[in-house]
């Protein structure tokens, strides 16, 4: 791509059969030029689009009718493409589809280039591409599905009608929502199972000799499968070309703003170094830390020992509040001194994992401290584990128990199940947040321990330079993006209110 | 007795006598070269050596069987450990530039543990076992085997025994081999049926429809359960552990059954009714069926595995014939046919065959004969190959050369199919 100051002029209707589907896979960059306005605007467009798909797709279940409606709001307001209409191009008086299709091409090879450079920003825009595009596909009539499908090459074995028919009793145990009749009509898929990888993992498929057999309606996520591994690796070519883009200085600033100012901090700077003491660790756990970090923190003192899933959680949370290598090594050290762990072997086994945290040994890559994502979807605890997110991971009666233990009130304890039993994890620990601060809105969306810490930190009066540094890059968002943000007002009450909260958490 | 007490003191002498007359280096070195379809597999795959002291060494990699031998015998390695087939030779892996040295392909694998059924079994618990829980592993082979088999349609299988309180399984395939980091996962997770820690009560929750798999492994549960569980176990005999079966259920059902305990003492009637109540409420509730019979044996009975050593393609695993350096018994294969009788116990460790090595043999005599006629080397493999075959070991290795020509025949197999293809016009 190259960029001039004026657009040029388009030639030739051979750009419209680029555009033949609404829906594409972005093989293809785009090979037009285009201003640095239009550069900059497709950009911002396209990531307030994947914010809202981020924030709906946590706000409600997926495709049920809020969350279409809102996508649709959402789609029409930034003039990106769902309709199919293939044959009326242009609607009087609004963007054509066909101009709304360029724009989605055009957006989101820009955004490969702001979010290619880390595993953190790769992660998040696959995600949120992934479920874009598994909201417009599953806008798409069947008609149209299938078309797509074939155009991409995407064909995959259908099973023959004998087949279908000796394993009716098991492709309908194995498939949710089949009965004898539709299982005739539906069309059943062999598709091996290294290609179903997301079916296969939480069995909703019949698996046999190595085949998964997918019902016309679920190859929906082979699509997304197969649109995920490409993505991924498109990303890891573009960062390979990145220096070349990223010296050219009309782009250079708009790219790191991007990709800074919408995924949030990774935490892996520590801004507070040294400025937490051993000491407050067991008072901070009770006011600042979030459930999974306070349940690691107390499993901790009364086993004197943690798994490995546990120790990394915790000990890379530690090192995101400000603990250095050797207050955490003095930590470690002290806590499972007290179990059957002697000072020696600690420091033969353990010492390795805790400077391994803190990148000083081995690959030394400096392990940033997980999100909720990664603690939520990867590495479940089993026996004798206590890692993970208690909203996710524990029994429903048991952190009933737990968040009556610490005190919290009947009511929120039932809005927190609820938001439990609606999968919204990080809603129900941002109710717990305002549970246990006292407030009515935490006024940030949370999606990271280490953001949990700081925004109460920053709640109870403890960091007014970090409050500063969030205030300002938010308000560089606010400029750009124009989206409104809920207001900081509560802090300021609950900060006056602050003299009752130290005895509110006088527990264990 | 078979064990002829085993002392971890003995190590350092009995290992080197292992190494140099007892371990079956030409099948190992059988199986991990593949039949040389591809170039250099050996000659890539990592090995991890744990050395006296607990000295722990990683990056180990062979060029041919005899510097295998060579350097085991000169390292005596008290444990070994098997990993991935990497992009270069591992021992010259700090030669490679950075970031190219990847690991490419190794078996898929798994690893069950004694201890990871704490929660669940009353006879022992932590390292020890005992011939009441060993039902739980064959219980998990069972299910595992048959899911590898039919499920992901895997043909070349290897279990073994870990030598203390587990098994492993290997599986072999090629497709097995090449499988990605998601796609292990995927495999692991499938398998997968008992989850949370210590905070869940109830491990395993099934609904309406419930998988063919689920069905399957209900199965095999159902046949061994009530001798397991019900009897060998006790779990529903004392106060506390019935306690913690019904857990699990509802409110209503519960109540009900703590009543009807009162009077009835017996743990399999005690069954009977809970399996009678369930049944009854589920034909009376309108939504999808509950199932918590069947849950409270799975939870009790179905495999726990650990999905991080599956997961993984440069996941170190204990070898098959490393000796566990606590209890000196050697990892051997299993054999699936005599899988009902196979008793931990009865492994023979390192000193029970090193001694049956000493033992006098009245035919040896001729054999003396013969080796003058033939060159060192030979010799040395000849005697090898009678020595483990006069030790309780060679049973054992008669499971791998099984597996191995399995895995021979079907690789003669592809190599015609594709050779037909070829010619094909």
């Amino acid at each position: 791509m190259q960029f001039l100051g004026r657009r040029k002029k388009l030639i030739g209707s051979s750009q419209n059969d680029l555009y033949d589907h609404c829906l594409q896979f972005y093989g293809q960059p785009p090979l037009e030029n285009i201003s640095l306005t239009e550069f900059e605007t497709f950009a911002v467009e396209r990531l307030k689009l994947l914010k809202t798909v981020e924030n709906l797709g946590v706000s409600y279940v997926k495709n049920s009718d809020p969350y279409t409606k809102k996508m649709e709001a959402e789609f029409s307001s930034l003039n990106f493409p769902l309709k199919t209409e293939l044959d009326d191009r242009k609607i009087q008086g609004g963007t054509s589809e066909y101009d709304k299709r360029r724009k989605d091409h055009i957006s989101h090879f820009i955004l490969r280039l702001a979010y290619c450079q880390t595993e953190d920003l790769r992660r998040w825009f696959i995600q949120q591409e992934m479920d874009l595009f598994r909201f417009r596909f599953g806008y798409l009539p069947p008609r149209h599905k299938t078309d797509f499908l074939h155009k991409n090459n995407l064909k995959y074995e259908t099973v023959s009608a004998e087949e279908k028919k000796s394993l009716k009793d098991k492709l309908i145990a194995s498939s949710y929502g089949l009965s004898g009749i539709t299982l005739e009509e539906y069309d059943f898929y062999k598709v091996p199972f290294q290609d179903a990888l997301d079916l296969v993992r939480t069995r909703k498929v019949y698996l046999l000799a190595g085949n998964a057999y997918i019902p016309h309606h679920e190859i929906i996520t082979i699509v997304l499968n197969d649109f995920r591994t490409r993505l991924s690796k498109a990303l890891a070519v573009t960062a390979r070309s990145l220096p070349a883009v990223q010296s050219d200085e009309r782009l250079q600033p708009l790219l790191s703003h991007l990709s800074h100012a919408y995924v949030g901090q990774d935490y892996s700077i520590q801004k507070n170094i040294g400025k937490i003491s051993l000491e407050q660790i067991d008072p901070l756990s009770g006011k600042s830390f979030p459930l999974c970090m306070r349940h690691l923190h107390k499993a901790l003192r009364e086993n004197h020992h943690l798994r490995h899933g546990g120790r990394m959680q915790y000990g890379l949370f530690l090192k995101g509040i400000g603990l250095t290598l050797e207050q955490a090594l003095q930590f470690w050290r002290s806590e499972f001194v007290k179990g059957k762990v002697d000072a020696d072997k600690f420091d033969k086994a353990y010492a390795y994992s805790v400077r391994h945290m803190f990148g000083k040994e081995g690959k030394r890559t400096d392990y940033t401290p997980y999100s909720c994502m990664k603690v939520i979807l990867s590495n479940p605890p089993s026996q004798g584990d206590y890692h993970g997110c208690p909203f996710r991971h524990s029994d429903p009666e048991l952190l009933k128990q737990k968040l009556q233990n610490y005190k919290v009130s009947p009511s929120g304890i039932n809005q927190i199940l609820e938001l439990v039993k609606g999968m919204h994890y990080q809603l129900a620990c941002q109710k717990y947040f305002e549970l246990t601060h006292n407030v009515e809105d935490a006024g940030f969306s949370l999606n990271h321990p280490n953001q949990y810490f700081t925004e109460s930190q920053k709640l109870l009066g403890g960091g007014r330079d970090i409050k500063k540094e969030v205030d300002m890059s938010q308000r560089s968002q606010e400029n750009t993006a124009n989206v409104t943000r809920p207001s900081q007002d509560n802090s300021k009450q609950a900060n006056e209110e602050m003299g009752d909260l130290d005895s509110f958490f006088q527990d264990e | 007795m078979p064990t002829s007490d085993y002392d971890p003191a003995c190590l350092p002498d009995l290992l080197p006598l292992y190494y140099r007359r007892l371990f079956p280096f030409s099948q190992y070195y059988r199986w991990l070269s593949y039949g040389g379809v591809s170039k250099n597999y050996f000659q890539n795959r990592e090995f991890s050596f744990t050395l006296k002291d607990d000295i722990y060494v990683r990056y180990q990699s062979f060029t041919t069987q005899n510097e295998l031998e060579k350097e085991m015998q000169k390292m005596v390695p008290y444990k070994i450990d098997i990993g991935a087939v990497y992009s270069h030779r591992p021992s010259q892996h700090n030669a490679v530039k950075s970031g190219t040295f990847q690991a490419l392909e190794k078996e898929l694998v798994f690893d069950i543990d004694m201890t990871d059924y704490d929660d669940v079994r009353r006879c022992c618990s932590a390292a020890d076992i005992c011939s009441k829980c060993w039902t739980l592993m064959t219980i998990a082979i069972r299910i595992l085997d048959r899911a590898l088999r039919e499920d992901f349609g895997f043909h070349h299988l290897l279990w073994v025994y870990s030598g203390r309180r587990g098994v492993h399984c290997w599986v072999c395939d090629e497709a097995a081999r090449k499988l990605s980091v998601a796609a292990r996962s995927a495999v692991a997770e499938y398998l997968s049926l008992v989850k949370g820690g210590e905070e869940t009560v109830r491990k395993v929750v099934l609904s309406d429809p419930i998988h063919p798999f689920i069905n399957h492994s209900l199965s095999v549960v159902e046949r061994y359960f009530r001798q397991y569980a019900i009897v060998d176990q006790d779990i529903l005999g004392s106060k506390e552990s019935v306690d913690k079966v019904l857990a699990v259920l509802t409110v209503h059902i519960k109540k009900e059954l703590m009543v009807n305990y009162q009077d009835e003492k017996n743990p399999m009637k005690r069954w009977d009714r809970l399996c009678a109540l369930v049944e009854h409420k589920k034909s009376g509730s309108k939504k999808g069926g509950q199932y918590f019979d069947k849950e409270i044996m799975l939870q009790y009975c179905y495999p726990r595995l650990d999905v991080n050593v599956s997961k993984g393609v440069n996941h170190l695993l204990k070898s098959p014939f490393s000796v566990h350096p606590k209890t000196g018994r050697i990892s051997v294969p299993i054999d699936l046919k005599e899988l009902n009788t196979f008793d931990p116990f009865e492994v023979p460790t390192i000193s029970l065959i090193c001694e049956e090595l000493e033992r006098p043999r009245a035919d040896e005599a001729e054999e003396d004969d013969m080796k003058d006629k033939e060159n060192e080397q030979e010799a040395g493999e000849r005697r090898r190959i009678r020595d483990f075959k006069r030790t309780s070991l060679a049973k054992y290795v008669k499971v791998f050369d099984r597996f191995l020509e399995a895995m021979a025949r079907s690789r003669k197999g592809e190599m015609l199919k594709n050779s037909d293809l070829q010619k094909d016009f």
